[in-house]
This record gives C-alpha cells, structure tokens and sequence, in this order.
C-alpha cells in the first residue's frame, strides 16, 4: 500500500510526484505509456509564461505567476536548461495596441512585475526580423523558455531517487474503493493501491476523475502543430515573439527553444481523441502565420514537424484539489498553457494539501539535485577527459549533430527514470533530436538498448510495444 | 601522441582517403586521417552492390572493394589513420579538436587542412510530410544499414519517397531481402538518380516509379500502416482527387543530400547556396588559406570515381600548401550559374600559367541537343554540344588554360537550346 498514487507521468504528475517526496511518505507515480512524458509534456512550446494572459483571480492567474517566479530554481536544482529570455506580445494594428495596455494592466493586478510596452522602433530594434507590419510590442522581462520533456524526466528521475516507484505501460482500467483507500487497476491486470490518489491524466483526466466516482470533469483537446527548426536559426528571434491575443487563444509563435533551435507553432484544432498527426493544412498555417510575424524565416532548415494535443476542461481554467464528489483524489487537471509554467507551484499545493491530509512529517533526506542526461558537450576539457579516462565510452560520439557520447547514451539506459526506447534515449540526451533526424545514429542508440537491456535488435521499439523499429533479420 | 601534422584530413571515405594518397604522392610526410566512424571507408562500408569504379577502374566493383583499394594505398604509405575519433571544431588557423575513447578530447594544429565529412541525407522532417510519426520511417541509408551492414530487415512492406540514388539501390536490396516494394514516388517529373539505376533497379523488378507523386500522409500510431500519395502540379502542390492509397508498414526517403558543413561553418568559411558546399577556387581551397574541401561535402557527386578525382586535386594542393608552395589567388575571376544551369562549381577561378580548369555543374531540368557554354565578357571560353541533359547526372566544360587567359571578369557557365 502506497501513501500516495500518482496517475499520469507529465510535468505535472512529475512534479507532484517529487514534491510528495519532500515528506515522508511512499508514492508511485503509473504511466500508461511505456515511458513517462509522452503526452503533451513532450510537445508544446516550452515557454515560461510572465502570467499576464488569464484573468485575475483565476487558478491559472495566480499559479502562473508562482510557477515563474519558481521557475529558475526549479530547473536549476534539476540540472534543466532554462533561459530568461522575455516575451514580446506584437501588434499589428491600433485596435491590437489598446489590447496591449490591457493586458499590462490585466498583468500587473496579477502581480507581473517589469511589464513595458515598445514602440515600434524599440521593438525593431531588438528584434530586427520583425515584419513591416508590427506597431509596437508589451515587453515581459520574466517570461523564459524551458525544455519541457528534460524538466518532465528530471523530476520523475529526482523522485525516484529519492524512494519514489514507477510503473509504465500502466494504463488505468479500473478503481476499486478498499479499507481506507483505493486499488488502481491496470488493462494487464496489474495492481497497485493506495491511500489516495492524484489526476494528473492530461487529456485522460475526465475519464480517471469518473473512475473515482467524480464525473463531473468534462475535459477536451487541442492539437497544435508546430515546425522546429535547425540550431544554426535559434538566434533569429531573442525573445518569444506572440500575436496578441483573440478569443480563440494566443495563436502561433515564435520562440528560440532552450536547447537553441527555433520553434514555430502552434496552430490550435479541436480534436476527439489524442492522435498527433500533422496536417498539410496545419503546416502551411504555421508558416503563414509565421511569415506574416517575422521576415526571412529560413524556413529551409526546418528539420521536423510534429504536434502535440493539448488537454482543457470545460471551464478553461486548472481543476485543482480535492475532489468533492470523490474523496482522497486530488485533481490536477484541464492544465493547458500556462500549465508547464505552473507546475512547480500546481506541485507545492497538492503535495501540501495531501501531507495535510495525510498528516505527513516533511522527509529530512530529501535531495532535489539532479544532473542532466546531456551534460558532456558543457564540461570543460579537464572535465571531459578526466571523464572518457574513467569510461572510454565518453570519447564515442554516437549523435553529431548534438554531440552526443556513448557514455551519456548508456547512463540514460540505466539511471532514474531508465530510457528503455529509441524516443526515451531522444528525449533525454538529444540523440536523434538533431538536423539529420537520428539517421546516422539509430542504429548505434539501437545496439546500446539491446545490450543495456537484454534484446535482440529487432526487440528494440521506438516508443513501446507495436513500434519495433525492424522486422527481422535479413537473409 | 603527435600535435603538429602537415595535412590534417577531416574525414575517412572515398574523399579523405583519395586526398590523403595524393597529399603522401605530391610529398607531404606527415598526414593524419580522422574518423568517426569504426573502420575506413565511410559509407561505401555499406553499399554492397556492384557499380564502382566503372570510370576509374574500368571494373566493376563494390563498395567495400572500391574503399578498400585506397585504405591499402593508406596503409602501404604509412599514413596515420585515427577511427572512432569525432572532430568537434576547427579553427580558421588549422586547429582541430577531435575527441576519441583513447585520448579524450585533442587538438591538433595542421599545416593544412583537407574537408571530407561526406554528406547527410535530408529527413522526413525537412519536408514537412504530414501524418504520424510511428516506427518505420527511415533515410534510405539508414535501411542501408540495418540491411547490409546489421543485417536486420526495416520492413516488409515498402513505399519510397524520391528517385535518388540510394533509394533506388535500396528498392531493388529490400526487393532481393523478400520484401514488397509497392511504389516509388518522385515528385519532379524526373528522377534524381543515374538512368542505368532506373533500369537496375526498378524496372527489372517490376517496381512502379510514379514521376510527378509525393506522400501526402502517414498512416500509422506504433508502426506505419499506410500512406496516401498524391499526383502533383506544375507547382508541386498535391492534386485533389488524386490520392492513391498504399498499404505498407515501412516509408523509405531518399530525397536528396546535404553536405555536412558545420564544421566548415563555425570555421567562419563561407558557403555556397547552390552547392551548399564551401565556396572554393579550382585547387578546392575554400576562403580559409590551406583549408581545402573534396567529395560530398563540397558538392553532392553522382558517383564515387568523381569524389577520388576531386579529391586529388584537393589533397595534392594541400600537401603544396604545407610545403609552402600553396597558390597566390590574387588574379582569380568569379565563375557562377546562368540560365538553366542550378550550381557551378568551382566557384573561384585562379588565371595563371597552366591552369586548365574543369568546371563541374548541374542543370535546371531536362533538355535535348542544347550547349553548355562558359562565357566571360561576351567571350566564349569553352562550349560543349550535348544531346541531352538531365538534373540528376552532373556536368563538366572543360576551360583550357589560353580561354582563361581571355576571361574579362566574372565566368558564367549556361546552357543554350538549339
């Protein structure tokens, strides 16, 4: 029997997760997938947002601006790059320029500190690509940019660490209530159980929630497809460059990500279901929409296109806290943008809401540090080669194009939480994420998983059973 | 381990290892050879099939015979050669940062410095293919790989995008393992590939080649389970109404290469855009005083037996370069593409006594009984009368030395349509 059951393994499931193991008690975190972030942790924008899109008074207001105060030291403690880099919210037009003050003020009842709004000139000038069209811009100095999946993964890693369990392939099926908890039942028929429970399913929330007895979690999903493009462009834009703002959302942007490619996206699709395709159609609007934004985009070193589906409640703001209808789970859910800005402080209320609950006593052996999966490019020389003196495997480089070692590669395979897949060995170290798009490496990342784990090669998945990455052997 | 070589050559396939010959035969001593990779050889290591060496040899051979011809005249000379060694960058002056298993992360300073990284091939995710991104969606040498080097089939059931090379040879390889290769698309109404590996390739095997197609999607959550191709307008935008569905588990591209150039970026070497390649003068000396480029990594070659010869005119100069008798560029003209022609290469042209220079280029599309002609100030330079011409077959015109004399100003090589 666990303390605490965690469902979902994103950044929120994650971040719950780590924080509950600042106290004493014992927690495990199930995924239904075959590795943690895999929804749509691992394919959004990555933006930190400054917290002055919602409206006062909201959850997502008030846990934005905790979360990016937060930020910083969160993703620095978890060895997660993280750049202050400021956001520009651009208008094109006078009616655009009123919304603009409007969300200053909007921003400062919200507690966002350093709001400014530019005129065109200042906005050329610190942002030279910016299209003929552009008046001026509001200016958030605490806005920042994060790897999404690395602040995902390092935090389930850090938990683990620090006593949490983990179960992947863990796709929730059944909840029984029993004594003074619940069992949670997988569709293999494995069980786990504990006192209470929280909902960190993403897009599967409504469902979960409804297994626990609360039905009243009406959750739906936006895809947004986006276009990223090679590392030699994330300097094109400084700053996280946004449309203002309509009804329909924050529309398309343009950001450097943290790991210095240049992202562009997303378009925002209502969809049934959590297919992630992309679209001929949501492509080109990422493009046009882009083109109208900033000038000479080199739209030629595009080297790849995905989507990611992101979850809402009905209400369009954070469901957060016990349930009312189902006692002992705590909902974490409709956690659409800015969610990965407010996880960390979405982490710090539920886990203090559960300790209080449970009347847990704060756990004197907790260690929040963590070092990166990538790391070796960053070391200095002395580090690198006392480093490849230790383990020779350091000196292989498996990825060129991010520089990515052996050695990083096999540590990925065997720490918290263990890559167990092509996409896992991608996420945390890089291999694969690069401008050839893993064609020179595969087949290097592949053998290390097959030995690290015991496989013959064509047992290796890209991302869990039913995408073996080969058919057999050849004759 | 040594600090100081006079020829540093970045890279070990076809390119690095002619232009490491050539340097030893012009008379440099001390040569090192650098390579990511376990073995020499670079990626003929996996082109089993038959084919190399027509022009050079005048035989047949494989691709492993053809490296291994020139890995002997390596070794036969005595040129150091470091494998499993990863080249992280490369200074203007001739520093290059190398890191292997033995002796972790080195530099070393060059007298001169021949580029031969070869070249990458262009992804699904360069083109923007809409649909999932499930297991079996592979770079035609990356299947190369796993077929004839791993030994492992990527799948059984196959559509390939792009009538390049390499997918073409792999149509027929995956063909021969026992897999169904339903249909190659191309979407320009001509292949990219050598004519005689059509004909090998394809149409010996039955395999349909459906010019003027692309995908339009993949199909597939874990594994491809389809893709819908789509004819294509005079734009290349897909035609409504006419998607074909194919049935397949595994989508193969082959749809172009890209020179491998960012070594030679952050050395501050500028590129061409048509090559994609370093912008280099007839002896490939990039802008950069003895840094030199060769092979793929300059410009994308059709065969194997052009890259040794380019790569001995690099690896020659270098080695004059680091025996202080590199060549003074300053009477050089520039030379570029005109009409119909997509990219020339060399891209600067030293006027000196005994200079004759063989200008390599591409043309636009098709075209029958025409002429290439170089011109220079209103002047014909050179001019060769070809029957036809096509963007997947690269091009030569030969300036002789007494033409080049007679250039007035900047060199414009463009075919004329009789």
């Amino acid at each position: 029997m666990f303390d605490v059951i965690v469902i979902g393994g994103g950044v929120i499931g994650g971040a719950v997760l780590r924080e509950l193991t600042k106290y004493k008690c014992t927690a495990c975190l199930v995924e239904k997938e075959h590795d943690v972030c895999m929804g749509q942790s691992k394919a959004n924008s990555g933006i930190v947002h400054a917290g002055f899109d919602a409206a006062e008074g909201t959850n997502k207001a008030r846990f934005n601006v905790l979360g990016n105060a937060m930020m910083s030291a969160y993703a620095e403690e978890l060895g997660v790059a993280y750049k202050n880099i400021g956001s520009l919210v651009v208008a094109f037009s006078e009616g655009e320029l009123g919304t603009l003050s409007a969300l200053k003020e909007r921003g400062e009842r919200n507690g966002v500190g350093g709001l400014e709004i530019w005129n065109r000139a200042r906005l050329k000038g610190a942002e030279p690509h910016i299209s003929e069209g552009a008046l001026g811009a509001l200016y958030a100095p605490t806005a920042g940019i994060v790897c999404p999946y690395c602040l995902t993964i390092a935090a389930i890693g850090n938990a683990m660490d620090n006593g949490a369990a983990l179960e992947c392939d863990f796709d929730v099926v059944s909840v029984r209530k029993e004594g003074g908890g619940f069992i949670i039942c997988a569709a293999d028929g494995r069980e786990v159980r504990g006192r209470v429970a929280v909902n960190c399913a993403g897009l599967g929330a409504g469902k979960i929630s409804a297994m626990f007895g609360d039905d009243t979690l009406r959750i739906g999903g936006r895809r947004g497809e986006y276009l990223l493009l090679d590392r030699a462009d994330g300097d094109f834009v400084s700053h996280t460059l946004f449309f203002t703002p309509t009804r329909k959302g924050k529309g398309v942007l343009i950001t450097p990500t943290a790991d210095g490619n240049l992202l562009l996206g997303p378009t925002a699709e209502e969809v049934k279901g959590g297919s992630t395709e992309t679209t001929a159609e949501g492509i080109m609007s990422v493009i046009a929409k882009a083109s109208e934004m900033c000038e000479g985009i080199p739209f030629r070193d595009v080297i790849t296109s995905f989507a990611g589906v992101r979850a809402y409640s009905e209400t369009h703001d954070f469901v957060l806290g016990e349930s009312e209808r189902a006692e002992g789970l705590f909902q974490c859910a409709g956690i659409e943008s800015p969610g990965l800005t407010s996880a960390p402080a979405i982490a710090k209320y539920t886990a203090e809401k559960i300790a209080a609950r449970l009347a847990l006593e704060k756990n004197p052996h907790f260690d929040g540090r963590r070092t990166p999966d990538h790391f070796f490019k960053g070391l200095s020389r002395e580090e690198q080669n006392a480093l490849v003196r230790a383990d020779p495997a350091y000196g292989k480089i498996v990825c060129r194009c991010e520089e990515v070692t052996e050695g990083e590669i096999v540590r990925a395979i065997r720490r918290n939480p263990p890559a167990r897949d092509i996409d896992g060995v991608k996420r945390r170290t890089r291999a694969g994420m690069g401008r050839c798009q893993s064609g020179f490496c595969q087949p290097h990342v592949a053998e290390l998983l097959a030995r690290e784990l015991g496989l013959p090669l064509d047992g290796v998945t890209k991302c869990g059973a039913g995408s073996e990455i080969l058919k057999g052997v050849s004759k | 381990m040594k600090r100081e070589y006079q020829v540093v050559i970045v890279g070990g396939g076809p390119a690095g290892l002619a232009a490491a010959v050539r340097a030893y035969d012009k008379g440099a001593r001390d040569i090192l050879i650098l390579e990511r990779e376990a073995r020499l050889g670079g990626i003929l290591n996996q082109c089993i099939h038959n084919g190399f060496g027509l022009t050079r040899f005048r035989e047949s051979l494989t691709g492993p015979e053809y490296a291994r011809r020139f890995e002997r005249e390596v070794r036969a000379r005595g040129i150091a050669a470091m494998t499993d060694t990863t080249v992280l960058s490369l200074t203007r002056d001739r520093e290059v940062t190398a890191v292997n298993p033995e002796e972790g992360v080195f530099t070393v300073r060059a007298g001169a410095v021949v580029l031969a990284m070869g070249c990458r091939e262009r992804s699904r995710g360069a083109l923007n293919v809409p649909g999932t991104r499930p297991a079996g969606i592979y770079s035609a040498g990356t299947a190369q790989k796993y077929v004839n080097v791993k030994g492992y089939m990527p799948g059984k059931e196959v559509v390939i995008l792009g009538s390049g090379d390499i997918g073409l040879i792999m149509a027929r390889r995956m063909t021969l393992e026992g897999a169904k290769v339903r249909a190659v698309c191309e979407i320009m109404p001509h292949s990219s590939g050598l004519r005689r590996n059509i004909a090998q390739c394809l149409d010996d095997f039955g395999i349909p080649l459906y010019l003027n197609h692309t995908i339009t999607k993949i199909e597939g959550e874990k594994r491809v389970t389809g893709v819908v191709v789509s004819e294509v307008d005079e734009n290349r935008q897909p035609v409504p109404g006419t998607e074909m569905h194919f049935d397949c588990d595994t989508v193969l591209f082959s749809v172009g290469l890209i020179p491998e150039n960012e070594l030679t970026k952050s050395a501050g070497i500028p590129l061409s855009p048509g090559t994609r390649g370093a912008v280099v003068y007839e002896n490939r000396e990039t802008d950069a005083p003895g840094i030199f480029a060769c092979g793929n990594v300059l410009q994308v070659h059709d065969l194997v037996d052009f890259v040794s010869e380019e790569a001995e005119i690099a690896g020659g100069a270098a080695a004059d370069f680091a025996l202080g008798k590199g060549v003074e560029h300053g009477d050089a003209v520039g030379c570029r593409n005109g009409q119909d022609v997509t990219y020339v290469l060399p891209q600067r042209i030293d006027r000196r006594p005994g200079n004759s220079v063989k200008v390599f280029f591409r043309v636009a599309r098709e075209m029958r009984n025409c002429r290439a002609v170089a011109e220079s100030g209103g002047k014909v330079l050179a001019e060769r009368r070809r029957r036809i011409v096509v963007p997947g077959e690269m091009e030569t015109l030969l300036i002789p030395e007494e033409k080049l004399a007679e250039a007035d100003g900047e060199i414009v090589v463009r075919i004329a349509e009789d």
